[in-house]
């Protein structure tokens, strides 16, 4: 990796850690501000709505995650379980209910502000009702629940259309209403739309890049940094465009000069595999799977996991003409409201499109919207590409459930099943 | 001569597989994985040397005419005169540490006891090396740990002296003994020394069998390729590119056993896989336990300490079992609890180990099914494989969830894994257009 590129790469990455750090500040300011905050999560997130009524989001399982990748879910975890969580109960859940019963204390290490409203999109993940249930019980504070209908025949009809956009506009927008004490603008909820279709044309350039060989970027664990800005606070901002505008010059360039994705460890050096991934990263152990990876050569150029916050690749965007209808297709598009099949095309077309070697499931013990069918997804899919199918076994963020040797001996498995194929074609 | 090797370093044994050049088989040998993983490797590798020396000691009396029984039978005393040397080198090793530890650990008084069980060992070689004898293992660690506990138990009881000192020194000796490695002609020095008596025993052969060992310790045995697998490969003395994932190995092991092999079992003492195989052996689909050992060879090896029973025994004691009594815990520990509990109640001993046979495997056919199902040939491997029991439920419940299906289990499983690795060594130096990079002589 040369010097410059280095530079180009921090620019990006600076900036987003400048928004967040910006974001987590205000938050803990919040109380003195008067700012309100709303607590929502990334599948269905209405952020854009959020911002018309100057609300700040805060987003539960983003600071879980982080949690998990600071080491400190282990201690957050164990707090919930002593309070009487199962240990079967998502993982997220009670790394979040544990850093709530130890003073609140978000990612960055400021205190993060009691919510003034909980707001719940059901996007296919039941632990989420659960979650704000337990929420609204340590707060009183009012709660709304946007009821999103599951894609269970793979579309949207107009009537599933009109049932979320008719919630919106008599539910919670009310509701924002009453708790901010502000009228709904509508102008200003369409200039944020306008604002996030822009990001996501730049973002879904940023991942079909990963369709150039070698891919200039990892689609999954640099992935997830690459959908931060726009699966969270951000979406509708100008932040959030002038981060994507940025870093879409920065992979562009990449693909310019032919180089792979940078990993933590410095540049990956050949490309060995191509790998399109199912299913949400072990964040504890985030640095060390990613080495396993660079390690053998491989790149995951495209994965599912990056879409739970908007399915953008698909050709979704906000559309500002059409304010409260997108809002709703988009609740009803993010990856874990969509059925099986839909699944099961998406992920075929990714290894086929992305010219993948083969596709691997992360399956998580705790996260039953994300492992619910994934064997039968690997079968169909293997049908369908006659690209093999892997298979690991990890957690979001419980360390317990994290065995190194054992992914590793499994991916070592897989990618050598890959070569020995390939060696048998080539002879063949 | 020049050969290739693989080496499977499990958590229980090492194994390593010796193939000459043109592919065909020459030795293969077995050690218990010790801490010393470097070491272990280098004891299966001198072991499946050995054995090939074995058998170009049996080539030799073939090509001087010696008919075939005649042939085995002078092998056999070879072989068995050979390993009471072995035997007798090793306790002259454990003779000498333990002698040290004794100093090192001041404990003077055991002195006397500790020389009556070292020379009692060596009097007892004959013996246990008798025609026809049987032992209760192949590893040292096993033979002279179980003769040593007889003898100090005796010792003890006679002189009133302390059994826990004799038992403690021959721990401490033991892993000393064990990570002392083997000497570059291990083969030539027990083989002379087993020839003074099998000379004697070969009588009117004693000419043809002298003339095919000096040919056999004649051979140079050059090492071309080398390939490591298994759980601890990445300790292996192999470079990165001369490391293949065990489920490869077994793969394409198991492919070279049974060409037929379409899926194939493996139950090892620590995982369990499920492998599916094309008509190359070439792995298209598997599938592993995840982070719970249930199901897996030490299972069984912690049921047998429960029950105190030896691990070779389970199976037939499960065997003789009137009814199989349902086993619902999936846990290890928790099976065991459940054992106990049945044993309360009054369950027959039988009965609860035929239940627990069926569990271990009823979690390797839910593998199965994960990996793609059983495809006709199945082939069984692992350590479990040896178990009459195991195989009996997995016939089973095979023949119940997928109809009839050619079943194939080697005596020489546990090598399917070394063969394999040794297969890919082989095809790794076949590729390499230069010459031999190593030449290392050992055994």
């Amino acid at each position: 990796m040369s010097k410059t590129d280095t530079s180009q790469k921090d620019s990006s990455q600076l900036r987003q850690k400048t928004m967040i750090a910006d974001h987590f500040t205000r938050l803990s300011k919040a109380p003195d501000t008067g700012e309100k905050c709303v607590y929502t999560y990334v599948p269905g997130n209405l952020t854009e709505l959020l911002r018309a009524f100057d609300v700040l989001p805060v987003l539960p399982e983003i600071n879980a995650l982080q949690s998990g990748m600071r080491g400190k879910s282990r201690d957050f975890i164990a707090m919930a379980e002593k309070q009487g969580h199962s240990e079967d109960v998502c993982a997220y859940v009670k790394s979040d209910i544990g850093m709530q019963a130890t003073g609140n204390v978000g990612p960055t290490g400021e205190r993060l502000p009691p919510p003034d409203l909980l707001l719940l999109s059901y996007t296919g993940c039941f632990t989420f009702l659960k979650w704000f249930e337990l929420l609204r019980e340590r707060y009183k504070c009012p709660t709304v629940l946007l009821q999103v209908p599951y894609q269970g025949e793979g579309v949207i009809t107009p009537a599933m259309r009109k049932y979320v956009v008719d919630q919106i506009r008599d539910k919670v927008i009310p509701e924002l209403e009453r708790v901010t004490g502000r009228k709904y603008d509508e102008d200003k909820l369409k200039e944020n739309l306008r604002r996030s279709a822009k990001a996501e044309d730049d973002l879904v350039a940023v991942l079909e890049s990963a369709k150039n060989v070698p891919s200039p970027i990892d689609s999954w664990f640099g992935g997830v940094y690459y959908i931060g800005p726009i699966f969270t606070a951000f979406r509708g901002t100008q932040d959030a465009v002038d981060y994507y505008r940025e870093l879409r010059a920065e992979v562009e360039e990449r693909v310019r000069l032919g180089q792979g994705p940078t990993t933590p460890d410095g540049d990956l050096g050949e490309e060995k595999f191509r790998i399109v991934v199912e299913g949400p990263p072990p964040w504890t152990h985030f640095r060390e799977l990613w080495k396993m990876f660079a390690d053998e050569g491989a790149v995951v150029v495209a994965s599912t996991y990056t879409k739970v916050g908007g399915t953008y690749d698909l050709g979704f965007r906000h559309d500002p003409d059409h304010p409260l209808e997108s809002l709703a297709d988009y609740c009803m598009g993010c990856y874990t409201n969509l059925n099986m099949p839909t699944r099961v095309d998406m992920i075929s077309n990714y290894v086929k499109n992305y010219k993948a070697d083969g596709f691997l499931i992360n399956s998580v013990k705790s996260c039953k919207s994300f492992s619910a069918g994934q064997l039968m997804i690997m079968r169909e899919v293997e049908n369908r590409t006659g690209r093999p199918g892997g298979f690991i076994e990890s957690d979001l963020v419980d360390p317990r459930y994290f065995s190194s040797a054992n992914v590793k001996n499994r991916l070592e498995s897989y990618f050598q099943m890959i070569q020995q194929k390939r060696a048998a074609k080539e002879i063949a | 001569m020049r050969y290739a090797v693989g080496i499977d370093l499990g958590s229980t044994t090492t194994k390593a597989f010796v193939l000459a050049e043109d592919g065909s088989p020459l030795g293969r040998g077995i050690t218990n994985s010790r801490s010393n993983y470097d070491l272990a490797c280098q004891v299966a590798l001198t072991e499946a040397l050995i054995h090939t020396r074995f058998a170009l000691v049996a080539q030799a009396l073939r090509e001087q005419g010696v008919p075939e029984p005649r042939a085995f039978a002078l092998l056999a005393d070879l072989e068995r005169l050979f390993r009471r040397e072995q035997y007798r080198g090793q306790i002259e090793v454990l003779a000498r540490v333990t002698r040290e530890v004794v100093g090192r650990f001041g404990v003077e008084d055991a002195r006397p006891a500790v020389e009556r069980l070292l020379s009692a060992m060596d009097a007892e070689s004959d013996a246990l090396y008798a025609p026809g004898a049987s032992r209760k293992s192949d590893f040292f660690r096993d033979l002279a740990g179980s003769r040593w506990h007889a003898l100090a138990e005796e010792d003890a009881k006679r002189t009133g002296g302390g059994f826990d000192v004799l038992t403690a020194l021959f721990d401490k000796a033991i892993l000393e003994v064990e990570n002392t490695p083997w000497g570059e002609s291990t083969f030539e020095t027990f083989v002379r020394a087993a020839m003074r008596d099998a000379l004697r025993i070969a009588a009117a052969d004693a000419v043809p069998l002298e003339r095919s060992v000096e040919r056999a310790v004649a051979v140079v045995l050059e090492k071309i390729a080398g390939v490591g697998t298994g759980y601890g490969r990445a300790r292996l003395p192999f470079p990165k590119e001369s490391i293949r994932s065990e489920i490869l190995c077994h793969g394409l092991g198991a492919h070279a056993m049974f060409p037929g092999t379409r899926t194939v079992l493996d139950i090892g003492g620590q995982d369990t896989k499920a492998i599916q195989v094309d008509d190359a052996g070439i792995v298209t689909s598997f599938q592993m336990n995840d982070r719970c050992a249930a199901g897996c060879g030490r299972y069984l090896g912690y049921i047998a300490d429960e029950m105190n029973l030896g691990l070779h025994e389970l199976g037939p004691l499960a065997q003789t079992a009137e009814r199989t009594v349902r086993i619902n815990s999936t846990c290890t520990v928790f099976a065991g609890a459940e054992l106990r509990e049945r044993l309360s109640l009054g369950e027959k001993r039988e009965d609860i180990l035929s239940g627990l046979h069926r569990a271990i495997i009823l979690r390797a056919m839910s593998l199965l099914a994960r990996s793609g199902g059983v495809h006709a040939e199945f082939t069984f491997t692992g350590g479990v494989a040896k178990n009459p029991a195991a195989v009996d439920a997995l016939k089973s419940l095979v023949k119940e969830n997928y109809g009839e299906v050619k079943m194939n289990i080697s005596p020489d499983s546990i090598y399917t894994g070394a063969l394999g690795a040794a297969l890919f060594a082989l095809r790794d130096a076949k590729a390499r257009t230069t010459a031999p990079v190593t030449g290392e002589v050992a055994a």
